[in-house]
């Protein structure tokens, strides 16, 4: 049976400047694991656990060192295109042009992906409406948009391209409760509805455990255990994820080990 | 054949996606266009009274063929100024949006997200340019009655080509340094407006200054279009500086694409795509 994501070995190495001082720092440490199709997993870890290097280099926006990945058959390093058809995200940050509007960050978004004018014209406001974005305020500029708001936007932006396979960086960080729970909401519903993959990266536990048919600990660049939560719990003789993470790896999520999104020199 | 055309027009629909991004940037930017567009009529003014000062103070000079020649190169530069930065803030303008790595995984090729870009700074630039020589055009009352404004037209077209693949090579410098890149991009394009006689003819430089020109299309460009303005010369008259634009044509956008996708993989395999300077 083909995976819909399978990653053997992945390791990727960063170089780390501090004053004339270069280190290397190893982001990924030989992951492997394999996702399902309509699977939805959660990899739970620290900041700096290497969460966005695995997220980026199945977004082809890091060339891994060592190891291999596929999506749906087609390997990330090779054949980059193929891959970036069917693959989206959602990161911490909504990233968008900050003067430009919703619908205009979308509409020239879904170009990229090849989605002419009529396309988009009446697919943009229905999407805004199903992540719960108030289709009246399409055409203000997102700095004016509160941060929940623009992650929904973030949301809508990655589903209108309608991706096989979707990436989610801690897509829920620094929203109040109400605006999380909505976020959370529409990703259930996703994956219930669609057939879209998912790939979690977080360090909300209860999160991960509502989401996830699996879940992940990452650490250290080093994927220590992949499983449904039960097994995981009963893995490292827990009670709860909270409990079986600070088994696995002898530290609170809350923790930092470093900065994983400045991880380059 | 139908896999043919679906991927044309997919490349046709992505290109256009980026011309039509940065137009809702210039919309959004309105007084700030407003503003750069003001801040280009004066220093065009500015430059272009220096024919006038000069006899004002006693030289001697063709006042009128002064004030043309640098009025020429005032708004060329201007044009081929325009097309330069915005090729070259490619990157570092979506590092600052905190955009690029959805740019950069989006299933858009490299070629036609810096071809669109081009693209975009060619129409640009154009309207931006035509507006400047109308309002300058006003204070001077100049007229160029021998002008051959199709082949002064046909440079411009072709110089644009080779100030695209050079706009592509120091776009990617924000991508290789992101503390440096930016500010390098803004030396090189000081380094072309010096040696490629925008003010003066290229042949008081110095001479390692004048050897720098012989690679800067825009030096081709204005002595081409000069020609043609000022003493009607026609595609043939200028044919010594045409030839030179569309080989450093040929050659810039190939090389361009080159060294861009080349610092897209070294950005890649050292994690500074998405570092901040």
């Amino acid at each position: 049976m083909q995976h819909a994501v399978e990653v053997i070995g992945l390791t990727k190495e960063f170089t780390r400047r501090k004053g004339r001082t270069r280190t290397r720092v190893r982001a990924l440490d030989g992951v492997s694991f394999s996702l399902g199709r309509g699977e939805c997993v959660a990899v739970l870890g620290q900041n700096g656990s290497g969460k966005s290097t695995l997220v980026r280099a199945l977004s082809t926006l890091l060339i891994y060192d060592g190891g291999s990945a596929t999506v749906f058959g087609h390997d990330v390093a090779r054949d980059e295109r193929a891959v970036r058809r069917i693959v989206n995200r959602v990161s911490v940050e909504a990233s968008f042009f900050k003067r430009l509007s919703a619908f205009e960050n979308l509409s020239y978004a879904a170009r990229f992906y090849g989605l002419g004018r009529s396309q988009t014209r009446g697919r943009i406001p229905e999407i805004l409406a199903s992540v719960g974005f108030p289709v009246e305020r399409a055409g203000a500029p997102m700095q004016d948009l509160s941060r929940g708001m623009q992650q929904k936007v973030a949301l809508a932006r990655a589903l209108l391209t309608s991706p096989t396979l979707l990436l989610l960086d801690e897509p829920t960080t620094g929203l109040d409760p109400r605006s999380k729970r909505e976020v959370q909401d529409f990703i259930r519903q996703v994956h219930a509805v669609h057939d879209t993959t998912t790939l979690l990266c977080t360090h909300d536990m209860a999160e991960a455990e509502a989401l996830a048919d699996r879940v992940g600990i990452l650490h250290r660049g080093r994927l220590l255990a992949l499983e449904d939560p039960a097994a995981l719990r009963r893995r490292y003789g827990a009670a709860t994820l909270e409990d079986a993470f600070f088994v696995a790896t002898g530290r609170a999520l809350e923790d930092d080990i470093e900065d994983d999104d400045e991880e380059a020199a | 054949m139908r896999t043919a055309t679906g991927a044309l027009r997919y490349q046709a629909t992505a290109l256009l996606g980026v011309v039509e991004r940065n137009s809702y940037l210039v919309k959004r930017y309105g007084w700030w266009e407003l503003a750069f567009f003001a801040w280009t009529v004066a220093n065009t003014l500015t430059i272009v009274f220096i024919a006038k000062g000069v006899e004002a103070n006693g030289g001697t000079l063709d006042v009128e063929r002064e004030t043309a020649s640098l009025l020429i190169g005032a708004v060329i530069w201007s044009y081929l100024g325009i097309v330069f930065e915005i090729l070259t803030e490619t990157v570092a303008w979506e590092r600052w949006e905190g955009t690029i790595e959805y740019t950069f995984m989006a299933p858009l090729p490299r070629a036609v997200h810096l071809l669109g870009m081009g693209a975009f700074a060619v129409l640009y630039g154009v309207l931006r340019t035509a507006a400047l020589f109308a309002v300058v055009a006003i204070f001077f009352g100049l007229s160029f009655p021998d002008a051959d404004f199709g082949a002064a037209l046909l440079l411009l077209a072709v110089a644009s080509i080779s100030f695209v693949g050079v706009g592509m090579v120091t776009a990617v410098l924000p991508l290789i340094s992101p503390e440096k890149g930016a500010q390098l991009g803004f030396i090189a394009q000081g380094l072309l407006l010096v040696v490629s006689g925008v003010y003066y003819p290229v042949d008081v430089m110095p001479g390692w200054m004048q050897a720098i020109a012989t690679i800067s299309p825009a030096t081709y460009a204005l002595e081409g279009i000069r020609a043609a303005v000022l003493d009607g010369a026609g595609v043939g008259a200028v044919w010594g500086d045409l030839w030179p634009l569309l080989v450093l044509g040929v050659v810039a956008i190939p090389a361009g694409l080159a060294v861009f996708r080349a610092g897209e993989r070294y950005a890649k395999r050292t994690g500074s795509l998405k570092r901040n300077g």
